[in-house]
């Protein structure tokens, strides 16, 4: 008999995990919210510069199910949610899985804002769900849910923390190297961060913010340094859609990346789509931080090299 | 040539014109944004480190490095000359490259030579070498200071702690991997 011992080690991370996912279905269908199912296997993924999805005979495999969840928005499902999968190709770390499950939730009417006052309530129900205190410990920080929690723009974000200005690093094409290096790694300690009004390059399906058209209406939470979640007010102008999805798209396919046919009947649909927000949680992170592991293998029953 | 996606820890890449082995790697992904590849790179020749950030598209030249059997055959001042037993070609290993190895060389021992190219930057010794002690102070009968061990002088410079009842003239195999005196050779 040959126990697989990391497995069984794992018992108490996996028993959290259930629970967790339990909790976060009691939470929306408590608030009114519908359990959807999409197709993960989609013929035309949403064209993100820096997102690779991973074929599946002709078709992908979905890196999100945001399209199709937006096309559920645009038929009149105002208030939906799905707990699913999601794969990204090339994506391993130990914050990262290829393969990894993702909530997402979508309201008709609301904005990032309330997406805000959302991440908050779900996770303070969870943790209370789970029998833990308001203040939990990530990696020797103490994280407090229970009172305010910090908003800060990308704009303070780069001020307070990074070394050059947000122009200086847009500029370099420094932006995402300086978010890893000096940026995120002091969000989220004391208590929760939500990191708001990404620059308008940062952000291909997202509403730009009506008194300044240079940020985008997107947030993303971070705790203990780790991004947890990543949200927008939706953009629901389908010709400006197309126009971001043909821009990603080319440079897509000059970077040499796999080219992506765009989602037609997405973009059909758009104009039928209601003032809206979105937002995609990482469940396998929010583990993380609430169980205090260190890598992301520790939260799942297998790993791909486990396989 | 290699990509992003070889990167892996003992990965060995050419840098600078230097080879380095990746001692530490990590992927990093902010949001929407693009990959980050972070490593922590040792160069194989003089031991520095270096923490490097690397993004999708970027390439490297992998190390050539070989590995080849090699018998030490003499010393001159800081060179060492070994022969490959193969092609019988000679070559000389400076001091610094040696590191501890320099320790054990006695004449026609088999190592394992690492070559940068033409450059010989490692040398690996078996893990137990026998050597003779040409100094160490005799054992008085009856001491009872308690101290268990006493050094002692090899044939190639190198002092060590031996026990007590270790004499002159005696071959000794030794831990390469800790430096320690292992056994007393019989005969």
């Amino acid at each position: 008999m040959a126990t697989n011992q990391t497995l069984a080690g794992r018992f108490t991370n996996l028993r959290a995990r259930g629970a967790v996912i339990q909790a976060i279905r009691e939470f929306f269908c408590g608030r009114g919210y519908l359990e959807t199912e999409t197709p993960f296997r989609i013929p035309a993924p949403a064209p993100e510069a820096h997102i690779d999805a991973l074929p599946a005979g002709d078709w992908f495999l979905h890196t999100s199910p945001e399209l199709c969840m937006k096309r559920l928005l645009a038929a009149g499902y105002g208030r939906i949610f799905q707990i699913c999968r999601c794969w990204r190709d090339g994506e391993r770390g130990s914050r990262h899985l290829p393969e990894f499950t993702m909530l997402e939730w979508y309201s008709a009417g609301s904005d990032y804002r309330g997406l805000m006052a959302d991440c908050e309530a779900l996770i303070r129900t969870i943790v209370g769900k789970i029998g833990r205190n308001a203040t939990i410990s990530y990696r020797g920080n103490e994280i407090n849910l229970a009172g305010e929690w910090e908003r800060l723009t990308v704009r303070e974000a780069f001020a307070r923390y990074g070394d050059v200005s947000i122009e200086e690093a847009l500029a370099a094409d420094r932006f995402d190297e300086l978010m890893v290096q000096q940026i995120e790694p002091r969000l989220g300690l004391g208590r929760p961060t939500f990191i708001h009004d990404y620059p308008a390059c940062c952000a291909a399906l997202a509403k730009l913010k009506g008194d300044d058209p240079t940020v985008a209406e997107r947030f993303e939470l971070y705790m203990g340094g780790m991004e947890l979640a990543n949200a927008f007010t939706e953009l629901t102008d389908a010709d400006e859609q197309r126009r971001r999805f043909l821009y990603e798209e080319g440079y897509r396919r000059s970077a040499g990346r796999q080219p992506y046919p765009l989602p037609e009947k997405f973009l059909a649909e758009l104009p039928a789509m209601p003032p809206s927000a979105g937002i995609a949680l990482g469940v396998d992170r929010l583990l993380m931080v609430l169980l205090d592991a260190a890598t992301i293998d520790e939260v799942v029953a297998f790993t791909p090299e486990e396989l | 040539m290699y990509s992003v996606a070889d990167l892996r820890k003992g990965l060995k890449v050419t840098i600078d014109g230097y080879p380095y082995i990746v001692t530490a790697f990590d992927f990093a992904k902010p949001g929407k944004g693009q990959a980050l590849y972070r490593t922590r790179l040792k160069n194989m020749v003089t031991g520095s480190t270096l923490d490097r950030t690397y993004r999708s598209g970027d390439t490297f030249e992998p190390a050539n490095l070989d590995e080849r059997t090699m018998q030490f055959l003499y010393k001159e001042g800081t060179d060492y000359h070994f022969m490959d037993n193969q092609t019988f070609e000679q070559i000389v290993v400076g001091e610094d490259a040696l590191g501890d190895a320099k320790h054990y060389l006695i004449d026609n021992l088999k190592v394992e030579v690492l070559l940068y190219g033409e450059k010989a930057i490692g040398v690996t010794v078996p893990n137990f070498v026998n050597l003779r002690v040409v100094q160490t102070d005799p054992w008085i009968k009856g001491d009872t200071s308690g101290s268990d061990s006493k050094p002692a002088t090899l044939e190639t410079g190198y002092v060590l702690r031996v026990p007590p009842f270790i004499e002159e003239g005696e071959l000794i195999t030794i831990d390469t991997r800790t430096g320690e005196y292992s056994t007393r050779v019989k005969g």
